[in-house]
């Protein structure tokens, strides 16, 4: 069995596979890449990149994207 | 008037209002009313996705961004650090450089924290921001912005959701006679003659937000503002006649019966 870690996505914990793929992680969560900013441990991710990043405990990642606003 | 357009950073606007997306019921009431506003700009917030609810409509499925120029803020951020974050984040998204700035300094008056605000615009526009920056309606503070780097000085009229409309009307005319940055009125305007108000003053441009989305109709309020800027951007162009103590009559004095 794959090890677990957990992390947190948008300030929440979440329990996956050590060494889990970014990319991978964000399609399993169905994020529209393309109206998308992404960032791990408060550096922003190049979108191009993710393939190149695994995700390892305790990391925290913040997906934002356009919500209605004055 | 064709030609009269609104000018930031270079890029040109047949509209001169600028309206928030935000308060609305929900985003196809929002999308209708910016179409009826006749806006080309609006103001959008960078928050997090929910991750859990993936059928949640997204803004970009009601406005399009090819149509309509986003302008991602800062709203909500209280410090520089937040804001620069946040702008950095909403670059990411889709390569915007124009950006609107807020950095708030109390929660009840949102009142701006100018001196992280004048830090922002700094750092911002070294990283090759364009940066429209909401500001108290100070003329010294004004130039501050502008040497900083500011592409639009955006002054509030009163505080963010007031309603109050103008209350300094002198500041502003002061930092339009200053400037030749765009100058657009954001925040405080409750009802259309604000709007109107605020061009004949001189100013380039307004933004709306709450004034649209909360009124009981807010797809009347959107048309109101809309022909409320175009009058009083003419009204403005126009040359007011001079303010008299006396009265003057209109009809020939002569051949009177």
């Amino acid at each position: 069995m794959k090890k677990k870690i957990k992390i947190k996505i948008n300030g929440k914990s979440n329990i996956i596979d050590d060494k889990t793929n970014l990319s991978v992680l964000l399609r399993d969560l169905k994020v529209p890449l393309r109206k998308v900013a992404i960032e791990l441990n408060r550096e922003i991710v190049d979108k191009k990149k993710l393939n190149n990043i695994f995700l390892k405990t305790n990391d925290k990642l913040e997906i934002v994207h356009f919500i209605g606003g004055g | 008037m064709a030609h009269d357009k609104l000018v930031v950073s270079k890029k040109k606007f047949n509209s001169r209002l600028i309206v928030g997306t935000g308060k609305y019921r929900n985003m196809s009431e929002c999308a209708k009313a910016i179409e009826i506003s006749g806006a080309e700009i609006v103001t959008v917030a960078v928050r997090r996705v929910n991750i859990t609810d993936k059928k949640k409509p997204l803004l970009m499925d009601f406005i399009n961004p090819k149509k309509i120029t986003y302008l991602p803020n800062t709203a909500g951020c209280f410090n520089s650090q937040e804001a620069l974050r946040t702008l950095r984040l909403a670059r990411e998204i889709g390569g915007w450089k124009l950006v609107k700035l807020e950095v708030l300094g109390d929660k009840k008056n949102l009142f701006p924290e100018m001196i992280e605000t004048l830090n922002s615009t700094e750092i911002l526009t070294k990283e090759g921001f364009e940066v429209m920056v909401y500001c108290n309606d100070d003329p010294l503070m004004a130039k501050r912005l502008e040497n900083a780097g500011a592409v639009a000085i955006m002054p509030l009229a009163a505080p963010i959701g007031s309603g109050l409309g103008i209350l300094n009307n002198i500041n502003i005319q002061i930092i339009r006679k200053q400037t030749k940055l765009p100058l657009i009125i954001d925040a405080g305007l409750g009802q259309a003659s604000d709007a109107t108000i605020a061009m004949e003053l001189g100013c380039d441009g307004v933004l709306v937000n709450t004034a649209i989305a909360k009124a009981k109709k807010p797809f009347v309020m959107a048309e109101a503002f809309k022909n409320a800027v175009i009058a009083g951007r003419q009204s403005y162009l126009s040359g007011r006649i001079e303010k008299k103590l006396m009265g003057n009559p209109s009809s020939p004095t002569k051949g009177i019966i």
